[in-house]
């Protein structure tokens, strides 16, 4: 971070003068609104406008260009954040997806204006089908989370297909993402949590006793959130089918396993994949993301509508409004988020099939190395090798000296690099998920476990460095609990004269 | 590899770091009987190539049809700086904000985006985003049966189709009722919600409502009776839920003044390009007293250790990594890069110019009704209307399809999205904005005309 310190700045509303800014769009006949009833017309038709910023577009450029500088970022530097695969995002992929024949391409266009994208998305869910060993793919979901509901609500609909309205639970291991959880409340199922074994996968034996006739499903992530691949997968997946329930697999740390694991293969029925972990979608600061969603053969008559066709004489095409009564029916207004399935479409079609083994060969390459080189300093409690992420433990640094995970995060921000996921999975004391993508270079692992090497050594030379870091961030430790207790959550004219504006 | 730093060297140097022989043994803990071997995909592609496929692709679609088509997702001017700005990659590869001290710039981006959705809708908080218009509509309503413990909602036959069905499909899992409130079928309030069933539908004792949801402007482009409405729902103790287009608050009454307590839409028009349908931007605002039922993240202010003015995301205990189970959604990743599209595209164009944007594409709209009329399509509805608005044509289906031939996308043929409803078989939805030309207006008349049989167009 350079020197960002410095750069803390107004609110949009406190840099608004009246009379700046104008002229992007021509005006319109003073008459234009005459014909519309005054009652119907914001602050009654007394031509209140919204009371908007008004900026010039110099300094409405140096607002951004200066709050970017805020951010770290993937384009800034290491960003080992795991279960969220910070990898690189290829610019070609953001030159392609700007293209006017995409980006301009109204969604309720006629199939015959729409050839060029309906391909795109056609071909990149047969590369999904075969990337995740599924016999189709819907690429609506806006995001992870959504693609969970789009495959539990898949679920829910094939059990009362077969009349089978018994089944109202999901099993989910402790270890999992707490959009699992949420997933299965909002499709109207409960959950029943699963404890994990002493070697961080699923307690088979606990699993075993929780199935029975209300198993809808089960969630995996696999490989875990532990960087584990579940290694007593079969047995999971053959005793969830024999008790009738279905076997769901959260996607998101595919990144691990491209080329030498296909979930469906292996007897998944329905995962999801998030396009910004594995396919370098940009994570644009919490989305947009997209969560396609790939499923077997029991499932395929309930994808959500309307699916992308291939038509007998080769163009592509959507289904119409009620073609398959066995839908979910829609869950979004329009096709996918297909802006960010162009840039994954481009990154597949750069790699091809090797290359995407390659990701993943190098992506877990860099997690086994760094896993061991982090070995050198902290403790890392599975010693197994791991796939693409690994947890690390501050458990004994804290019982030695009082330096928990927070501030070995905190101070690593000092160092100039993104802190790793902190405090999960909830199954690890004082957990430190790490996750260095296969984007990552040798010289840059090395130098972010120096890093380490130094916080291990200051937390018992200058713990209170530790306690009281980031030092040299924008902005240090904030008062979180004010923030909930008080909420301000949108700019008020008071709200300037509580706090100061920095400048 | 397209994008990896690693060369042989480094690989080799990184197994023998780990004391393996080689990466297979790494992938050791994947059962034989499951192992697959590699990709039956193309083959990678040099940076040159993949350019010129997603060129190739990009021209297989058409855009350069003269448009009228709405119905949801809306045509505007988008300032350069919009995008200019977006393409800072500290923007758009950091992720969500989880450690603010680096990444003040994401959080005073989204808590701005709060501050300006909640001037636009007149309500008192935003949450940072959801998806499109149809799942922050879905999430409003399951937010009503959340915060009234009631389990049926009314959804007015104004609402967007594609919505009401995202809705039903969300309403399904969580074995909720969604019941559709009719449209008035004639005179001048015809298209319309109708208040009349609405009030039957209301006084159903055994069936308490939670929350009404009703669109304005409507799907087919009308204004609706917002505050009657309100007082209709309020009476019956079920919230109000207004479906709202962003630019039209510019000059329309907002949610706040009608007397809504939620208010979700889709924040497209607001400098997003249309992308086939997404990456749009859901938004959904409510009134202060709703906001722990509120779904999604929030950002507020606070101070750092030194007292700094500083933001921060806030009341997390609502939220899925938090909750699990009991959390208000499972929403994680949502459009927060859409959203920072909304907010440059907000403060670029400003207060006056966003009113000019919805009363340009009003006046553009009205000499569009009148150029259709004389070309033998009158609008097929006689309420007030912003800028969209359906117009009866006979066989609208094919002479829509026929005027694709002629460079005219003239809107939506109604029987596509609601091919039940017989009042609609022969009708074209059409819409105008600022980015409608007059030439176009008249390029649309004089095609129109000529498919209909017509003569001579008034220009």
């Amino acid at each position: 971070m350079t020197a960002a310190g410095d750069r803390l700045g107004p609110t949009l509303f406190e840099r608004s003068r009246p009379g700046r800014g104008g002229g992007k769009v021509p005006h319109p006949p003073k008459d234009a609104l005459a014909r519309i009833p005054a009652d119907l017309l914001r602050g009654a038709g007394t031509g209140t406008a919204a009371r908007l910023p008004e900026i010039s577009e110099p300094e409405l450029a140096r607002h951004y260009v200066n709050l970017s500088q805020l951010n770290y970022s993937v384009d800034t530097g290491f960003y080992p954040l795991g279960s969220c695969t910070m990898k690189y995002n290829p610019k070609i992929n953001e030159w392609a997806a700007r293209l006017p024949g995409f980006a301009a391409l109204h969604p309720l266009v006629p199939d015959e204006l729409a050839q060029g994208t309906l391909q795109l998305l056609w071909e990149l869910e047969s590369a999904l089908a075969e990337i995740g060993g599924m016999k189709a793919v819907t690429l609506q979901p806006a995001a992870g989370a959504q693609g969970e509901l789009t495959g539990i609500l898949m679920v829910r609909a094939y059990h009362l297909s077969r009349g089978d309205t018994a089944r109202t639970e999901v099993l989910i291991p402790d270890s999992a993402h707490g959009t699992n959880p949420a997933t299965a409340s909002m499709a109207g199922f409960t959950t029943v949590t699963i404890p994990s074994a002493p070697d961080g996968g699923v307690d088979v034996e606990a699993f075993r006793a929780a199935l029975g006739p209300r198993t809808a499903a089960i969630m995996i992530t696999n490989p875990s959130t532990l960087g584990l691949f579940e290694s007593r997968l079969c047995e999971l997946i053959d005793a969830v089918h024999e008790a009738g329930g279905l076997a769901y697999m959260d996607g998101a740390n595919l990144n691990a396993i491209m080329g030498r694991f296909k979930p469906g293969e292996a007897g998944f029925d329905v995962m999801h994949i998030n396009v910004h972990k594995t396919f370098s979608t940009p994570h644009g600061g919490g989305g947009p993301g997209a969560g396609p969603v790939g499923v077997g053969e029991k499932l395929l008559p309930f994808l959500p509508s309307p699916r992308v066709l291939r038509r007998p004489d080769g163009t592509f095409g959507l289904e119409t409004a009620g073609e398959r009564p066995t839908s979910i029916g829609r869950v979004r207004a329009f096709a996918g988020n297909t802006g960010v399935l162009v840039r994954a479409y481009a990154y597949i079609r750069a790699h091809g099939g090797s290359g995407l083994c390659e990701v993943s060969d190098d992506a877990v390459l860099a997690a086994n190395y760094l896993k061991a080189r982090v070995a050198e300093v902290l403790v890392v409690p599975f010693p197994r090798p791991c796939m693409h992420e690994f947890v690390a433990s501050a458990a004994t640094l804290k019982s030695e000296t009082g330096i928990r995970t927070l501030d070995v995060a905190k101070r690593l921000i000092d160092y100039g690099f993104h802190p790793p996921t902190i405090y999960f999975p909830l199954t690890v004391e004082e957990a430190m998920l790490i996750e260095p993508t296969e984007t990552e270079s040798l010289e840059t692992l090395d130098a972010f476990v120096e890093a380490l090497r130094c916080i291990v050594a200051e937390a018992h030379s200058d713990p209170e460095l530790l306690h009281s870091a980031p030092h040299t961030s924008p902005v240090r430790r904030l008062d979180e609990t004010t923030a909930a207790r008080q909420p301000n959550l949108a700019w008020r004219a008071m709200t300037g004269s509580q706090t100061p504006c920095p400048d | 590899m397209a994008y990896g730093p690693h060369t042989t060297q480094d690989r080799a140097l990184m197994l023998e770091a780990i004391g393996v022989e080689s990466v297979d043994a790494l992938f050791a803990d994947i059962p034989v009987s499951l192992r697959s071997s590699g990709l039956n995909l193309p083959a990678p592609e040099s940076e040159a190539e993949l350019s010129e496929r997603m060129r190739l692709l990009a021209g297989r679609n058409r855009v350069d049809l003269v448009s009228f088509l709405g119905a949801g997702a809306y045509r505007h001017y988008t300032p350069a700086v919009v995008d200019q700005m977006l393409l800072r990659g500290e923007f758009y590869t950091a992720y969500t904000p989880y450690q603010p001290e680096i990444s003040q710039g994401t959080l005073q981006t989204i808590y701005e985006y709060q501050s300006l959705m909640a001037e636009l809708t007149g309500l008192d908080v935003v949450s940072a985003s959801h998806y499109d218009g149809a799942t922050a509509t879905a999430e409003a309503a399951l937010m009503t049966c959340r915060a009234t413990r009631r389990d049926r909602v009314l959804v007015s036959r104004g609402v967007h189709p594609h919505y009401r069905e995202t809705l039903c499909t969300y309403f399904a899992g969580a074995s909720l009722i969604a019941d559709d409130i009719p449209l008035v079928a004639d005179g001048p309030a015809a298209g319309t919600t109708d208040l009349a069933a609405l009030e039957r539908l209301l006084g159903d004792p055994d069936h308490p409502v939670a929350g009404v949801v009703v669109a304005n402007p409507s799907f087919l482009g009308l204004l609706e009776p917002m505050a009657e409405i309100g007082r209709l729902a309020h009476a019956a103790g079920a919230l109000f839920v207004s479906v709202a287009e962003p630019v039209s608050l510019a000059v329309l009454a907002t949610p706040g003044e009608y007397g809504a307590d939620i208010a979700a839409g889709d924040g497209q028009p607001l400098g997003l390009p249309l992308s086939y349908g997404g990456p749009y931007l859901g938004i959904l605002a409510c009134r202060e007293a709703l906001v722990r039922g509120l779904p999604g993240r929030l950002v507020g202010m606070t101070a750092d250790i030194d007292g700094k003015r500083a933001f921060v995301m806030t009341l997390r205990a609502r939220e899925q990594d938090i909750r699990r189970e009991k959390a208000s959604s499972n929403i994680c990743t949502n459009q927060a890069l859409c959203a920072l599209a909304a907010s440059i595209y907000l403060a670029a164009i400003g207060p006056h110019g966003l009113r000019d944007v919805a009363a340009l594409g009003a006046a553009r709209a009205a000499e569009l009704e009148v150029a259709l009329a004389a070309a033998g399509a009158p609008r097929l509805h006689p309420g007030p209307y912003l800028n969209e608005f359906a117009v009866r044509v006979p066989n609208a289906v094919a002479v829509h399809a026929r005027l694709i031939g002629r460079g005219i996308l003239a809107g939506l043929p109604l029987a596509r999205l609601e091919p039940g409803d017989a009042s609609l078989a022969d009708a074209l939805l059409v819409c105008a904005t600022e980015v409608t030309a007059p030439a176009e207006i008249a390029a649309f008349a004089e095609a129109l005309s000529a498919e209909l049989g017509g003569s001579d167009v008034a220009r």
